[in-house]
């Protein structure tokens, strides 16, 4: 192997002008959690009021969460993606089109965009898992009680549910984080483009793509660490 | 530079003394002359360097440059019969690929400047792109200072819409500068009058204008933007007896009409897949570097 190892390269200027290329695969490292955080506040909703459809007893609700699951579980994240950036604004009226197209941080708003409902349609079948493994009997009771069905969800369903579905939910968490990358495609800097423009300045590819997995490593390790913390506050005392 | 030139000297002097034993071969060149082999890394999209044509093979200037490198590497050690391999590269596998030995030579549009060559080496530059701005004809813009209180639109993220912004602030030009996501919707701003001109690398504005509905209604700027930048066919650093015998290869044709024919071929006539007509003719600059071929990445020297 013929390649000069530079590992203070990281602390070298960058041509962009601001800061060295450790500023640079930072401020990635900033979009890429951002990107995470606000497509998860979608998917996270979405996901849960679809789950939840597929569990009610209407065909209606069934068969549009089932529709919205496939649709959006059966395309590839990357054409998606495409489909966003490229497609909508030409589908909307012309002067709606153009707006978005020269909107500041359009990628970012896409990514978002894409990501949440993407991942919604994994959350959503989650969460109809979730509420399917409680015993039938929990509904039953809660029926029987008087609740209605939404208050029977509000109270007795979700909160079993959503207990035992931290750790899945988790491993989504950290797959949505990962799947930010996929942005790049679009135009966004997130921690991949970045340590992919690092390699394209400086020619030193294997150190910008190790900074990059260990950056990926350590923020999903935090992540796993504040999962299990939360695991642990909101378990039932007495409980499994 | 004092002893990279020593070294070349030394090379030199090898290299003249053809055709080598297999014993006193380093690098390289044992490798190609051991295999029989040697492998050419080619790019799929960079028109018209090095692409893929019609039927999926690569074309390209850069490509032919590269296979008449072989030809001179196949003479030099004095092989009946090399073996010229194929093998694609992307921007982010070249530098791996190259450092690993997968590849030999890395034939397309690859800057040569003096971050990289602390990774690869490169040999003579094989052309000289520069910044400059397209423009509709009927608008009659021509030189920088014709951008005056205009609206200008370049690729974000690139260098070429930093140089611009530079040139606006140094000489108060005023110009509104438009940020677009990629080359294709830029040129698309100018097509449909949202921007006046696009700042980019000439020759991907060239590539645009041939390749759009109506050619002959654009003009490229006369006045750069910014100095010449080299491209070069890289090679592996610290290789000086390979880099020797493909520098002198590239420098002889280079210098030759043979050079000048294969320039004319890719830049002023009818390339394939689509027959499009990039209009290119051989600049001042590319001229001069032919004549006196370098691998200088500094673009001063040009």
């Amino acid at each position: 192997m013929n390649y000069t190892w530079n590992w203070g390269i990281f602390l070298e200027p960058s041509p962009e002008g601001a800061g060295t290329y450790a500023d640079m695969l930072l401020s990635g490292l900033a979009w890429t959690v951002l990107t995470a955080l606000c497509s998860w506040v979608i998917a996270f909703t979405l996901g849960s009021v679809v789950g939840v459809m597929r569990t009610l007893p209407s065909r209606t609700a069934n068969a549009v969460g089932a529709a919205y699951v496939e649709g959006f579980r059966n395309v590839p994240l990357l054409v998606q993606m495409f489909l966003w950036y490229f497609v909508l604004p030409e589908l909307l009226p012309a002067r709606l089109g153009s707006a978005i197209k020269q909107m500041p941080d359009a990628p970012f708003y896409t990514a978002v965009l894409c990501l949440g409902f993407f991942t919604a349609a994994r959350v959503a079948e989650q969460v109809r898992a979730g509420i399917r493994a409680l015993p039938r009997g929990q509904a039953q009771a809660g029926l029987a009680l008087g609740l209605t069905w939404g208050q029977t969800y509000r109270a007795v369903l979700l909160p079993n549910a959503y207990r035992i579905l931290l750790p899945p939910l988790t491993s989504e968490f950290l797959n949505n984080l990962k799947n930010t990358s996929v942005a790049l495609t679009i135009g966004l800097l997130e921690l991949t483009a970045r340590a992919r423009s690092m390699q394209e300045f400086s020619f030193h590819v294997f150190e910008a793509f190790t900074a990059a997995t260990l950056l990926y490593v350590a923020l999903n390790l935090v992540v796993i660490a504040g999962a299990t913390l939360l695991e642990r506050r909101v378990a039932v005392p007495g409980g499994r | 530079m004092r002893l990279t030139d020593a070294l070349l000297l030394v090379a030199l002097t090898v290299a003249a003394s053809a055709p080598a034993s297999a014993q006193d071969l380093t690098g390289t060149l044992k490798k190609v002359k051991e295999a029989g082999a040697l492998t050419i890394g080619y790019r799929d999209a960079s028109v018209p360097f090095s692409y893929l044509d019609g039927s999926q093979k690569p074309v390209g200037y850069a490509f032919e440059i590269c296979l008449k490198v072989a030809d001179a590497v196949k003479a030099h050690l004095g092989l009946d019969k090399l073996d010229v391999r194929l093998n694609p590269v992307t921007s982010a596998t070249r530098i791996p690929l190259i450092a690993n030995g997968t590849i030999d030579l890395e034939c397309g549009s690859t800057t040569n400047n003096a971050d990289r060559q602390r990774q690869a080496a490169f040999t003579n530059t094989h052309f000289l792109t520069a910044t400059r701005f397209v423009a509709k004809r009927e608008k009659g813009l021509d030189k920088t200072d014709d951008l005056k209180g205009r609206t200008v639109v370049s690729t974000s993220g690139t260098t070429n819409i930093r140089q611009i912004n530079e040139i606006n602030a140094a000489r108060g030009l005023g110009m509104r500068i438009l940020p677009a996501k990629d080359h294709a919707e830029a040129f698309l701003m100018v097509e449909t009058g949202r921007a006046d001109a696009f700042v980019m690398d000439d020759v991907l504005l060239a590539a645009l204008v041939a390749g759009s509905k109506t050619p002959e209604a654009y003009t490229i700027s006369s006045e750069a933007q910014s100095r010449p930048e080299p491209y070069g066919i890289m090679l592996r650093k610290d290789d000086a007896a390979f880099k020797a015998v493909i520098d002198a290869a590239t420098a002889a044709l280079y210098k030759s009409p043979e050079g000048r024919a294969l320039y004319d071929k890719w830049f002023t006539q009818p390339i394939p897949p689509r027959g499009i007509n990039l209009k290119l003719p051989m600049s001042e600059a590319m001229r001069k570097a032919c004549g006196s071929p370098s691998d200088s990445p500094d673009p001063a020297a040009y």
